[in-house]
């Protein structure tokens, strides 16, 4: 079985939101990292970078497949976790807490209504 | 049509594995982790299960002379447990598959055994059979497909895995590429000593029926086809189908690099058209290189000149295991093929430096 927290909301293509204090962070699920095997590269928008709901925004790779990221919701990046740039494997070992990719400034609250609660993601991925 | 399953498949599935189809087979991908199962074979030793090649068997009076007149080695050169790397080319040289031919212990005549790469028996059974009649040569050819499972013990401890396995057999006194048979956990299996990782290593053939206790008996880290690619690469080995392919990459031996599996003094199909070639020169050539940028080659990317132009493709790439960096395979123009060389692969449609590095890509 796969964790799945019940502290955050999801995508149908298998990222997480949760809120850190005034940001919100974004990451993928640990069904999604054990679908890509071995993760050997992640690109990520830069600080600053505008982001629309749905909006590719970049690239996670393992050896065997190529994954488009998705932006659950629309905002401004104000951080990117720059570790997996050097150590990806941090997606396949903790996707949930060292593995996180982003965090926003949420540009319409509203848009989380949109996404997935822990249960609903959890009957998609069973 | 479904695909063709390993006669291990349930015990693959058993232990994790996940599948992937290959040249027609549903053949076991990854265990755990590729990067874990790559470690074991460089650093200890590995097995996979690599039922999916092909066997075809070739006996008879001319058994010899369809050999020799179906592949661009020379079969005479071996003796009853020798073995060579070979191609099978057609008319214009062309490269239709890559095979390993084994000459097996004489019976009443010389006999031949070939592994052809997954999903090419039933192609290599009608070339060999028609080509047979056409010439009139006395030669029965059969496909042994399904009645050999084949696994791959590779790695530094390969040899004592396997003379765990068969301690009466002297299998540490094969050189590379000789073969016996020999009893393993009770089974007469055909031991070879090759392989497709650039690591010591043995393949193992072994009856169908038997396949459970072969390969239970063969004490090893169990790798999936995902290793097995990663290994290749790193050694610039090529891969049926991906580095060349009579339909969609269309490639002589010389193109792809192994012009040494050509014997022109040797009568074979294909031969005029590669002595010409081998006169004229190559305008292409198969080449490895390493991203010097972030990112990871894949099939089908660009491969640019410094200026951006596009001057060839990106047949095989991968992030490297063992070095932790990007590297690939691919065609250019054999004005770029020196060390160093600068060149760029398109990632994504977007330019990434990259050198040319003559493979093997490690020591």
């Amino acid at each position: 079985m796969f964790e799945i927290p019940d502290d955050r909301k999801y995508l149908e293509s298998h990222e997480w939101t949760t809120t850190e204090g005034d940001a919100v962070r974004i990451g993928i699920s640990d069904f999604a990292q054990d679908e890509l095997g071995d993760v050997v590269f992640v690109e990520l928008p830069a600080e600053g970078d505008e982001l629309a709901a749905g909006e590719e925004f970049g690239v996670v790779e393992s050896i065997k497949a190529v994954s488009d990221l998705y932006a659950p919701i629309s905002g401004t990046v104000t951080a990117v976790n720059e570790e997996l740039f050097d150590a990806p494997e941090l997606l396949n070992d903790d996707p949930y807490g060292d593995g996180w990719m982003l965090e926003l400034e949420p540009a319409d609250e509203s848009e989380f209504d949109d996404l997935l609660s822990p249960e609903e993601y959890r009957e998609q991925t069973e | 049509m479904g695909l063709r399953k390993p006669p291990l498949y349930g015990v693959h599935a058993d232990a994790g594995a996940t599948f992937t189809e290959f040249g027609g087979w549903d053949m076991p991908v990854e265990y755990d982790s590729i990067k874990a199962e790559h470690a074991a074979v460089r650093e200890s030793v590995g097995i996979f299960d690599v039922s999916h090649m092909s066997e075809l068997e070739v006996s008879g009076p001319d058994a010899t002379a369809l050999m020799q007149r179906l592949t661009t080695n020379d079969v005479t050169a071996l003796e009853p447990g020798d073995s060579q790397y070979s191609a099978i080319v057609n008319d214009e040289g062309v490269i239709i598959d890559d095979t390993v031919v084994y000459r097996l212990p004489d019976r009443d005549e010389r006999v031949y055994l070939f592994i052809p790469n997954a999903g090419h028996d039933e192609e290599m059974y009608d070339r060999w059979t028609s080509f047979r009649d056409d010439w009139d040569l006395d030669a029965t050819v059969e496909d042994v497909t399904e009645e050999w499972a084949m696994f791959a013990v590779q790695g530094p401890d390969a040899l004592d895995s396997v003379t765990d396995a068969a301690p009466d057999a002297a299998l540490g006194d094969l050189s590379k590429f000789q073969a016996t048979f020999a009893d393993v956990a009770g089974v007469e299996c055909w031991v070879a000593r090759t392989g497709y990782t650039g690591e010591d290593g043995f393949e193992v053939l072994c009856p169908w029926d038997d396949a459970e206790t072969v390969w239970s008996a063969l004490d090893a880290t169990p790798c999936g086809l995902g290793s097995r690619d990663t290994l290749r690469l790193e050694m610039g080995y090529l891969l049926s189908g991906q580095d060349f392919d009579p339909e969609t990459e269309p490639r002589t031996p010389y193109e792809a690099g192994i012009g040494f599996v050509v014997k022109l003094d040797t009568e074979f199909v294909g031969r005029d058209a590669l002595e010409r070639q081998h006169e004229a020169g190559v305008d292409e050539t198969f080449v490895g290189f390493a991203l010097l940028d972030r990112g990871v080659p894949r099939h089908g990317y660009d491969i640019a000149d410094a200026d951006g132009e596009v001057i060839g493709v990106v047949t095989s790439g991968t992030m490297s295991p063992t070095l932790s960096e990007p590297i690939g395979l691919g065609y250019v123009p054999v004005e770029y093929a020196d060390d160093e060389t600068e060149i760029s692969v398109l990632v994504r449609g977007r330019e990434k430096r990259a050198v040319i590095v003559t493979p093997p890509f490690i020591n």
